[in-house]
């Protein structure tokens, strides 16, 4: 079997939104060599999504302009991290093992800087394995990789900002958005409007995102249909209403992806993201985060503390430090989101009945999990999280419908392919292996 | 307080299987777990006959029999369980390894173990995963697997005594009473030290040493393993008392996910995968099962055996401890032979006939006898 | 620079049936040109669908040229084949 040789860098930087470019950029002056890995095909992260029939920002296409100017940055697309690699210098923030879609390695890394974004909150409710239901940012992505949904009628609902995005983005595309049931009170709305008018910026963007099927106070009840989605209930207030549909995009919220931090040791943070002090540097010594990772909060502070964490990785604190009143903005807009959009857990956990799949991989019901005492305890005896997305859909869910913490992996962040393992072991030149 | 007739430090498969026997014969039983997830939880459950020695074949053998008799009720009370009669194929990929499966098949039916060789080509045609040019394998049918997790917790749901288990570190052994971490005793008529690789802790004379594994699990794929897949090299590695090595171990779960194993090292604790270690034992598997390359593994974890020296375990009265029993020191076998251990720790503790010789596994082997 | 009207033609099941996406279409756009684009079988039998749409969910789980990849995180490319997991669910052989 043929072995990869292992591949080195000065600076790595897990993902390509908003956070690892504004890194990548900050630091390509110092002449660092620096690797960008990101899973998705293009460079952009969630926010800055490619796709045919995207219009990408001005500043999307700046940013990746300038990140091709650089010949000391490589973008790997397409590339996932899936697992901790054997260490070669201890020097090292660390060694991870990547996998793209013909290939394997371990790369080693002299810095690290973590910009994993964020995964949409995804709760189950009676019906929601059935083709046709999607997150909410799900649906936005999907669309903008291409999905047509045009005349399709869509229903969007669950909680947040996100819903109105993506009502916008499907109606864009051609779609009948029948509803967004927002399950925050009308209360809870307007007073996230009036904040986002603090932030030019944003409010311009308020008024195009608001849509005329717009209901507060309301909450998905079922998905109906046999083998695809042909209707969704819903409760407004104190009535129901069934609105036939091909598709509802629900979703949550956002949960920051935390795993790589937690696998490589870092602590987390308030609002369960990493834990980074002033110059985005975690509590494991060369490993810095940014962006949505750290908890919510938007593109635009993810792109300060993108280049904060690309200058502090580079060693230039002056740099780093310049940028710390832009941040502070920023952050302020962060807390302000945070506070209008509270999931209502009760209300939440009574949207499953015993019989609904709370983890879609391995087909495990509610009432199956109820009996259970913990994640683990759950885990082990019901393969809960058991399954290809290791827990990241229904440990999430866990969290919110039971209250248990769930934990990551501790070595495979990703499936991997078994050829990829195979090769990950350390090189010895000549292998003492006794010939049994 | 409650006093119990026997208190049981250890909730997996041995101690479950203990429990369950003591608590069928009438016994007011108390098992201790301190939950920390041991051989039973990070094992393959796989039910097979070893016959390296007459007296690991006796205890698989006996115990073998009990699964098979537990099968049916637990595939009706605890499906979660997934008892599965797929049997073992002992693959045999050279001329030598092939006289071994002949020398295996004739002690296996001399102890009226069904089991028959396969040809090259008969292997290929059940198992057309494995690569070409093996020589063949010994099919022994009466093996099989089971969720042990699972099958641990219906042993200790399902006695005739109804067995209390609390989740409680137990921290010293006195006599009849268990100190736990947090404080509190319990008090028992007599003690069941069933805790795997954590026994030294509280009997630092009993020669107990670790023995790590690894293992993984590939997604769900299309082709088809009906068998449990072990390479004949699989003894020689797993009877060796030094070094680090690995051996090809497959077993075709219910999901149609595929179990890899299987990996040895000696005295560490350490819990962390190491990648070295594991893709030696990945590369084994390819070798045997070439297109596992493409397959994807979706987790990987570590286990710890607890060995002893010579590959028996310790099941018996402790020699100088009164009160005190054990059943510990299974190595790679304790969810096979949990159940004919459990039989000689109630025979030993009541005083009834043993089902099979226990001198084979006394503790007196390492630990002596007080003087009189 | 995009060339919007560049169009991409991969093969979608046993049956190589030829779909035509817009170039740059993701693969879960192509499968879903047969509504309501179907990706993968359950554990327990039922038919999924892509869910996340950003490679955390693993739903999409699809054989593109015999390798198991995500539909939603792969560009369509001409000449692709993409099978559905036929992976058997639970309780079959």
């Amino acid at each position: 079997m043929t072995r990869t040789t292992p591949t080195r860098c000065d600076l790595l930087i897990i993902g390509a939104g908003p956070a690892g470019m504004a890194a990548a950029l900050a630091a390509a002056g110092s002449g660092m060599r620096i690797a960008v890995v990101d899973d998705n095909p293009a460079p952009g992260g969630q926010i800055w999504r490619d796709g045919p029939g995207v219009q990408l920002p001005p500043l999307a296409r700046q940013h990746r302009r300038a990140l091709a100017r650089h010949t000391n940055i490589e973008i790997l697309c397409g590339t996932r991290v899936v697992g901790l690699g054997e260490r070669a210098s201890t020097g090292d923030a660390a060694s991870l093992i990547l996998e793209n879609a013909t290939r394997g390695w371990t790369q080693h890394a002299s810095r690290l800087i973590l910009c994993t974004g964020a995964r949409e909150l995804l709760l189950p409710f009676p019906g929601w394995t059935l083709p046709g239901v999607t997150g909410a940012g799900g649906l936005q992505a999907l669309i903008k990789a291409g999905l047509n949904v045009r005349d399709q009628r869509i229903v969007v609902a669950g909680t947040g900002p996100l819903l109105l995005a993506a009502a916008s983005t499907a109606r864009k595309a051609g779609a009948q958005v029948l509803r967004v049931a927002e399950m925050a009170s009308w209360g809870a709305l307007a007073a996230f409007a009036a904040q986002l008018v603090r932030w030019p910026a944003k409010a311009w963007q308020a008024p195009t995102l608001l849509h005329p099927g717009l209901r507060a106070n309301a909450h998905v009840l079922e998905a109906l249909g046999s083998t695809q989605v042909k209707a969704v209930r819903l409760q407004r207030g104190n009535t129901v209403e069934q609105l036939a549909c091909e598709r509802i995009a629900c979703g949550f919220g956002l949960v920051p992806n935390t795993h790589l931090g937690q696998m490589l040791g870092c602590i987390l943070g308030e609002r369960s993201g990493l834990q980074v002090d002033a110059l985005m540097q975690t509590t494991v010594p060369g490993i810095y985060a940014a962006g949505e990772c750290t908890g919510f909060g938007g593109s635009e502070r993810a792109l300060v503390q993108g280049a904060i964490a690309g200058h502090a990785a580079a060693g230039e604190s002056a740099a780093a430090q310049a940028l710390q009143h832009p941040l502070a903005r920023w952050n302020a807009f962060a807390d302000a989101l945070h506070r209008h959009f509270p999931l209502r857990a009760e209300a939440l956990a009574a949207l499953p009945r015993p019989d609904t799949f709370v983890c879609r991989c391995e087909d495990v019901a509610h009432g199956a999990l109820q009996a259970r005492s913990s994640w683990i305890d759950a885990k082990l005896h019901t393969r809960c999280g058991m399954g290809a997305c290791q827990g990241r859909i229904c440990g999430a869910a866990a969290q919110v419908l039971y209250g248990w913490a769930p934990q990551p992996a501790r070595h495979l962040l990703s499936p991997a392919r078994i050829a990829t393992l195979a090769d990950a072991g350390s090189e010895p030149t000549h292998e003492s292996v006794p010939r049994i | 307080m409650a006093t119990y007739d026997v208190i049981v430090i250890g909730a997996g498969m041995v101690g479950a299987a203990c429990a369950h026997a003591l608590a069928n014969a009438g016994q007011r039983v108390l098992v201790l777990d301190a939950r920390l997830g041991g051989a039973t939880n990070a094992g393959m459950g796989h039910l097979v006959v070893m016959d390296d020695n007459p007296a690991e074949l006796a205890l698989s053998q006996a115990s073998l029999s009990q699964w098979q008799a537990w099968a049916p009720r637990m595939a009706a009370e605890a499906p979660g369980t997934a008892f599965n009669a797929c049997g073992t194929l002992w693959v045999a990929q050279d001329a030598e390894e092939m006289q071994e499966a002949e020398h295996k098949r004739a002690r296996l039916q001399a102890h009226g173990i069904a089991c028959e060789l396969l040809s090259a080509r008969e292997l290929a045609a059940l198992e057309p995963v494995l690569r070409p040019g093996l020589h063949g394998a010994l099919r022994v049918g009466g093996d099989s697997m089971v969720y042990a997790p699972n099958a641990a917790e219906w042993l200790l749901g399902r006695a005739a005594t109804p067995i209390q288990v609390e989740a409680l570190h137990a921290s010293r052994i006195e006599g009849r009473r268990v100190h736990c971490s947090d404080g509190s005793v319990r008090d028992g008529g007599a003690v069941l030290l069933a805790a795997g690789i954590h026994a030294t802790q509280f009997c630092p004379e009993l020669p107990i040493r670790p023995k790590k594994g690894h293992l993984a699990i590939t997604d769900r794929g299309s082709a088809t393993v009906r068998h449990q897949l072990v390479e004949l090299g699989y003894v020689k590695n797993a009877h060796q008392t030094e070094g680090t090595s690995v051996a090809f171990n497959l077993q075709p779960r219910p999901t149609g996910q595929w179990l890899l194993g299987s990996s040895r090292q000696f005295d560490t604790l350490e819990p962390a995968v190491d990648n070295a270690v594991l893709a030696r034992m990945l590369r084994r598997a390819i070798e045997y099962v070439p297109s596992l390359a493409e397959r994807n593994a979706i987790r990987t974890w570590t286990g710890f055996r607890a060995a002893t020296p010579d590959g028996l375990p310790i099941i018996g009265r402790h020699p100088e401890r009164e009160h005190l029993w054990l059943a510990v020191g299974h190595e790679g076998l304790g969810v096979t032979t949990a159940p004919a251990t459990a039989r000689l720790i109630a025979s030993s503790m009541l005083g009834t006939a043993a089902p099979i010789d226990p001198a084979p596994y006394a503790a007196t082997r390492f630990v002596q006898e007080c003087a009189a | 620079m995009k060339n919007t009207a560049a169009m991409v033609e991969v093969q979608v099941g046993a049956a190589r049936v030829l779909v035509r996406v817009p170039a740059g279409s993701s693969v879960a756009a192509a499968l879903a040109q047969q509504p309501p684009g179907c990706t993968r079988l359950s554990v327990s039998g039922q038919w999924r669908a892509p869910l996340c749409g950003m490679g955390v969910c693993h739903e999409c789980r699809v054989l593109i040229n015999g390798r198991e990849r995500l539909a939603c995180q792969t560009v369509c490319e001409d000449g692709m084949h993409i099978t559905t997991s036929s992976a058997q669910p639970a309780g079959t052989t």
